[in-house]
């Protein structure tokens, strides 16, 4: 076996994105070396690309706002099917995280009297998203970057080396995650010991020798074809979790953002800000029409207005005119446009029309939308004070992710592991709400580095040793891409190119698994899943070790590959339609489901297991946050003996 | 193991690429343009400060901004509105011995044509991304050029000079013979005071005295919107660093020809 | 609407590289990291090149086009001509790894040397009242999304190798100044920009704001106000008098 470098650490953090830069600085904070290794250059975490804001219910726009409203609106967004804990925990603790942020340099748009400015976003009651113009993400990762740094200062001044408690290994790729060696002792097998990589500079292979791992790896999007994720997002962590024993809950609720741009075809996918909408743009069929209003469902139909005259009262008086449709959540407005562009209306380029030029004068756009202004221009010749964008539904976040405790983010079923951010599950139900990502991002990312910390502190010096099998197998599994596809493999059998396979693997998922699902589709992706897996066993790279893209995607396509599978399988499963997961075949949602987690398990595609698991009950205080009346669309008739409303008084 | 890997650890050179840029564009055209018309105007103010002669029309109260103020015994008369402090100066001692190297070190310091003569006379860098020619470099980090330093003192005093050039434009308004009266150029001479004006306040020293050096805008109001309305002019500063050249060298030409009786001032009022 | 155009990247390590010229298809509305993904997916699969989010929100795409530093995600292929030769090369200014990937961790190093927000005695988390116009100017130089082509294109250090010790580059000088202008930043900075962190070298030639795909106004909103801070602290003896006049001392100003 070839050289492989080794590092000692007591928390490994994989991912520099919101959840792992915060997990780092708290895990360093209890004084635990700390490494963080992230895919790209530090700083460029997919969190960059966040717009809207931060939700925490602050209260300064509105000082009716507190936790309990927000956990409401939380709970409401998902359907009921979150980790009720979860949210709960983040909705209370969402506000110290913000203005934590602020002592480490962070400039938020202000309100008159000098607090964070918040603004209102969809399925929030108040305006609460903390916010920097349309650019909030990047606010938050480069504050993190910079506490990050102010660190190391400190442990410089103190120690003389900048890295003498927190490392970042940019460009470095986890492939596995490492646990100890089997002993026959029970409970001793399955516990983390580290985690094996490569340099994508280099090539050469890399071992963090480590009791606790943070996986902080965001989301899957990049299996989808049309996404407004970067190419980071290929559920590596999602992948690393399941094969080291974890579990992943949720998998089949994935957010499909309803405006992103559609032509020209190379930024298609790229997201076109809710604000759009919130700022008085509408939608239009191919033949004009204001589309929406045919598709208010009942159980909205109260709030909603009915006429184009009613929805244009609303922006200026919301007190007396309900809302224009087009502020339906996502989800709702995603199948919208969906059915609009199947039944043939759509626009020249396969999607709809979002139209802010005839709304509002040309100066008011640019003011308000300097971002979508500029993207639009640069990338596809259309002035959007001009002329209407053409936007269509694509793959934004998944709500799925690793199965965890919520106080301290320990992956259930393997000690050691922990998960925060995209990639940990339940915290957002069925569907999330604009802004909910960034906070929760902070909060668990915190959480996680606690639990991290005081485990390793508890371990008391008995670190698990590396199963150095598993090192050599992961050293050699990684370099089989560059293996020639022997002569004998069988007939007409030649190496497939990693790119093709990608494409294809995407396209699959887009027509198959996408915003609309349906049963023998999901069945025919299934078969097409394992057939792409086989190809991609036998993909081959040209080239040499030295960054060469090629071989990272051959690398990455195993985790997508296992991934894509987990959300058809579990999107197969669950025959209702709820939040981020609609079922052409189960258009209705069905309360019996709502208390059923999905859970995956499985080392590879062909071990894959799909169970049921009941939720824990909700805390009967926190029921009692909401009306016997909502909760009935929702609960089944036994869940909810015992809420106040019908508690004897 | 089939494929070569390389280390890290030493520090790798640059890409190997010979060409000094690779930029397809006439990036040569503007430092080329701008380095003329730098050399042209100043051979001209030069030629101009050693003539001593044609710098006042008495007449009409008409003195050229290069030469003004007048402070020497060798000072045309009349032309001399605040005294003359200094004796009779020899030939090779140009009469506005004071006024120009203020003037002069106000151009040359500033931020602009620091730019400006960094690029095209000094070629570091001639143009951005082309390879510039010195082996080494330390900027304004060092003497002589941190020297540049000094911008703010010669804006000090730039300002006062300008004072007087704007008395000296509406003295421009009362010729000799008494009463108002308006002819070419006088509307020239307070034309050419607007766009100093323009100049100077659009300064990047002055942009900083008035509001940038403050840290809390919110506690002084007036001196925020000073700010926001300096900074706003701050923007165009190259463009009136030109034309204001340009105006006060076409200022000088015309008082010279008027004063040297080539031409006759177009009187439209008295 | 497609046509092939004239590809000329180059590929190499540290050790040597040269030019290599491709035909590549082009479609509408296509950008050059379109381009040169086409060019992985056909003829160059191990063609190395950085990129994330190709929406120009992360700065991992630079490199130099036809000699100047730009965004490849953002520089979209109709601004050249059909038959023009459109030259990639990694960006000049640091060690270059492979083809178009260069190892940027001067700009780290930098980073790294310049002080950290000091955050106010006294303010607990939540209590921090800030006004709009206090923090638009710091907010300007928030923008940055650490692209490098700004510490690439600067002369100082792009023809001077040995500047690099001396010199942070401007982005890190804008750093400086963003702290500088923070309302709630508790360190005195003027004097070390000048002192350690080469802001001298500057000689405000304008080519990092050329450069800026954030459109910042690096040279006349951030280096050149910081130069007339230092210009206040080191050489400007009447705010020097009036300092020891009103016994100031050597604080900031407000
Ligand atoms: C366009 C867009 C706009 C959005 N706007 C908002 C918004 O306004 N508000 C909101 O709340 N949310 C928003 N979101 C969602 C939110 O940005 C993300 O969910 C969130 O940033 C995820 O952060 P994270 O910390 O989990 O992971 P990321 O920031 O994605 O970081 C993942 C990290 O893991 C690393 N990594 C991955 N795999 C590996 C591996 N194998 N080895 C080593 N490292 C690895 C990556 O390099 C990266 O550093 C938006 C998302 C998008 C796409
Ligand atoms: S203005 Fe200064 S920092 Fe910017 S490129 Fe020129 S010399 Fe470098
Ligand atoms: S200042 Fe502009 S050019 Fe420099 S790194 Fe930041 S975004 Fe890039
Ligand atoms: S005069 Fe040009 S900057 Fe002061
Ligand atoms: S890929 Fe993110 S800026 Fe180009």
């Amino acid at each position: 076996m070839t050289e492989v470098q080794r590092h000692d650490y007591d928390v490994v953090v994989i991912g520099a994105g919101g959840a792992g830069l915060r997990a780092a600085i708290e895990a360093r904070a209890l004084g635990r070396r700390t490494a963080i290794v992230c895919k790209s250059l530090f700083g460029k975490a997919h969190t960059v690309m966040a717009e809207g804001g931060i939700a925490a219910s602050m209260g300064n726009a509105n000082p009716g706002d507190n936790w309990q409203v927000h956990f409401r609106d939380t709970m409401r967004g998902g359907k009921f099917l979150n980790n009720w804990r979860m949210a709960e925990l983040h909705a209370q603790e969402a506000p110290d995280r913000v203005w934590e942020l602020e002592t480490y340099g962070a400039l938020f748009d202000r309100t008159k009297d000098g607090k964070i400015s918040q603004r209102n976003f969809g399925g929030h009651q108040y305006p609460r998203l903390a916010h920097v113009g349309d650019r909030t993400g990047l606010e938050l990762i480069r504050t993190l970057q910079q506490k990050i740094v102010s660190l190391q200062q400190e442990d410089f001044a103190a120690t003389g080396d900048y890295e003498s408690m927190i490392k970042v290994f940019a460009e470095c790729t986890i492939t596995e995650l490492l646990t100890s060696a089997p002993t026959g002792a029970p409970g001793s097998a399955g516990v983390i010991a580290g985690a094996f990589g490569y340099w994508r500079e280099t090539g050469r292979f890399v071992v963090f020798n480590a009791p606790a791992v943070v996986l902080a790896t965001g989301g899957i999007g990049k299996s989808f074809k049309v996404t407004s994720n970067s190419w980071e997002y290929t559920g590596d962590g999602h992948a690393l979790a399941l094969r080291a024993g974890a579990n992943l809950i949720n998998m089949e609720f994935i957010q499909f953002h309803p405006t992103g741009m559609v032509w020209p075809p190379s930024v298609k996918g790229i997201l076109v800000t809710e604000s759009v909408r919130g700022d008085g743009g509408v939608l239009r069929n191919s033949e004009g029409k204001r589309f929406m209003f045919d598709y208010i469902p009942e159980v909205f139909a109260d709030n909603y207005a009915t006429s184009e005259d009613e929805a244009d009262r609303w922006y200026d008086d919301p007190e007396n005119n309900r809302r224009p449709p087009e502020l339906l959540p996502r989800d709702e407005v995603a199948r919208a446009i969906n059915s609009e562009v199947k039944a043939g209306r759509n626009s020249p380029h396969g999607g709809v029309l979002l139209d802010v030029s005839s709304r509002l004068p040309a100066e008011e756009i640019i003011r308000r939308l300097p971002s979508m202004h500029h993207q639009f221009k640069e990338l596809a010749d259309v002035d959007i004070t001009a002329e209407p964008m053409e936007v269509g539904p694509t793959c934004h976040y998944v709500m799925g992710g690793v199965q965890i405790e919520a106080d301290t983010a320990a992956a259930v079923g393997v000690p050691g592991l922990f998960a925060a951010g995209e990639v940990a599950g339940g915290m957002h139900g069925s569907n999330r709400l604009g802004g909910n990502s960034l906070s929760d991002l902070l909060v668990f990312g915190r959480r996680a580095g606690l639990g991290a910390a005081y485990y390793g502190i508890r371990l008391n010096g008995h670190r698990p040793a590396v199963d150095e099998a598993a090192v050599e197998a992961a050293g050699q599994r990684a370099l089989v891409p560059f293996a020639e596809v022997a002569a004998d493999a069988g007939p007409g059998v030649t190496g497939e190119n990693p790119y093709t396979v990608h494409m294809e693997l995407q396209q699959t998922m887009n027509d198959l698994v996408g915003i609309i699902r349906k049963a023998d589709e999901m069945e025919l992706a299934l078969k097409k899943l394992e057939e792409l897996a086989q190809r991609a066993a036998r993909v081959e790279v040209e080239g040499h070790r030295q960054f060469n893209p090629g071989w990272h995607l051959a690398l990455d396509l195993r985790n997508m590959l296992l991934v894509s599978v987990c959300v058809a399988k579990t999107a197969l499963e669950r025959t209702e339609s709820r939040g981020g997961h609609t079922r052409e075949d189960f258009p209705l949602m069905d309360a019996q489901w709502r208390n059923v987690l999905l859970v995956c398990a499985g080392a590879t595609a062909d071990e894959l297991s799909v169970t049921h698991e009941d939720q824990t009950p909700m805390r009967q205080d926190l029921m009692d946050l909401l009306e016997l009346d909502e909760l009935k669309k929702y609960f089944t008739g036994e869940e909810l003996a015992e809420h106040r409303a019908r508690a004897p008084r | 193991m089939p494929h070569p890997v390389a280390t890290t650890d030493a520090p790798a050179p640059r890409a190997q690429i010979q060409a000094r840029t690779l930029r397809t564009d006439r990036w040569w055209l503007s430092p080329l343009v701008q380095a003329g018309a730098l050399t042209v105007l100043l051979g001209y103010v030069v030629v101009r400060l050693f003539m001593r002669e044609y710098y006042w029309v008495d007449q009409f109260n008409y003195l050229t901004p290069l030469y003004s103020p007048c402070l020497s015994e060798a000072c045309t008369p009349g032309s001399a509105h605040f005294g003359t402090f200094l004796p009779d100066l020899p030939v090779w001692i140009p009469l506005p011995i004071i006024v120009f190297p203020i003037l002069l070190g106000f151009r040359a310091t500033c931020y602009y044509y620091r730019k400006a003569t960094y690029r095209s006379l000094l070629l570091s860098p001639q143009a951005c991304a082309v390879r510039e020619p010195h082996r080494r470099y330390s900027g304004e980090s060092r003497f002589p050029l941190v020297l540049m330093n000094s911008h703010r003192y010669f804006f000090y005093a730039a300002s006062a000079l300008l004072l007087i050039n704007t008395y000296d434009a509406v003295q421009a308004f009362f010729p000799r013979s008494g009463g108002f009266g308006i002819g070419l150029g006088s509307i020239i001479l307070l034309a050419n005071v607007g766009l100093l004006w323009a100049y100077t306040l659009s300064c990047h020293a002055c942009r900083h005295i008035l509001g940038g050096r403050l840290r809390h805008f919110s506690k002084h109001p007036i001196r925020y919107r000073l700010w926001s309305l300096l900074s706003r002019i701050n923007g165009k500063h190259m463009q009136f660093a030109w034309i204001s050249l340009v105006s006060v060298t076409l200022t000088d030409v015309y008082i010279m020809a008027v004063s040297a009786g080539w031409i006759s001032d177009l009187r439209l009022f008295n | 609407m497609s046509y092939w155009a004239h590809l000329r990247v180059w590929r190499g390590d540290a050790e040597d590289g040269q030019l290599v010229d491709y035909p590549v298809e082009v479609n509408e509305g296509e950008v050059v990291l379109d381009i040169v993904h086409r060019l992985q997916q056909t003829e160059a699969g191990d063609l190395a090149v950085r990129w994330n989010c190709k929406a120009g929100k992360c700065g991992s795409c630079s490199a130099e086009i036809n000699g100047r530093p730009r965004l490849l995600c953002m520089t979209r292929m109709n601004t050249f001509a059909e038959d023009e030769v459109i030259t990639i090369t990694p960006l000049r200014a640091f060690p270059v790894i492979r083809d178009l990937v260069t190892d940027v961790s001067y700009n780290y190093a930098k980073a790294r040397e310049i002080p950290s927000f000091a955050p106010p005695a006294g303010l607990e988390p939540g209590e921090y009242r800030m006004q709009q116009v206090d923090v638009e100017r710091s907010q300007e130089f928030r923008k940055c999304i650490e692209c490098f082509l700004c510490q690439d294109t600067c002369h100082v250090v792009r023809d001077h190798e040995e500047n690099k010790t001396a010199f942070a580059g401007p982005r890190y000088l804008m750093r400086i100044a963003e702290l500088d202008m923070h309302p709630l930043d508790a360190r005195d900075r003027q004097r070390e920009a000048q002192e350690e962190h080469g802001l001298g070298y500057c000689n405000i030639t304008k080519c990092c704001t050329e450069v800026c795909p954030e459109h910042i106004q690096i040279t006349d909103n951030a280096l050149i106000p910081l130069k007339e801070r230092v210009v206040d602290r080191k050489y400007d003896p009447v705010v020097w008098l009036g300092n020891k006049i009103l016994r100031r001392g050597d604080k900031r100003v407000r």
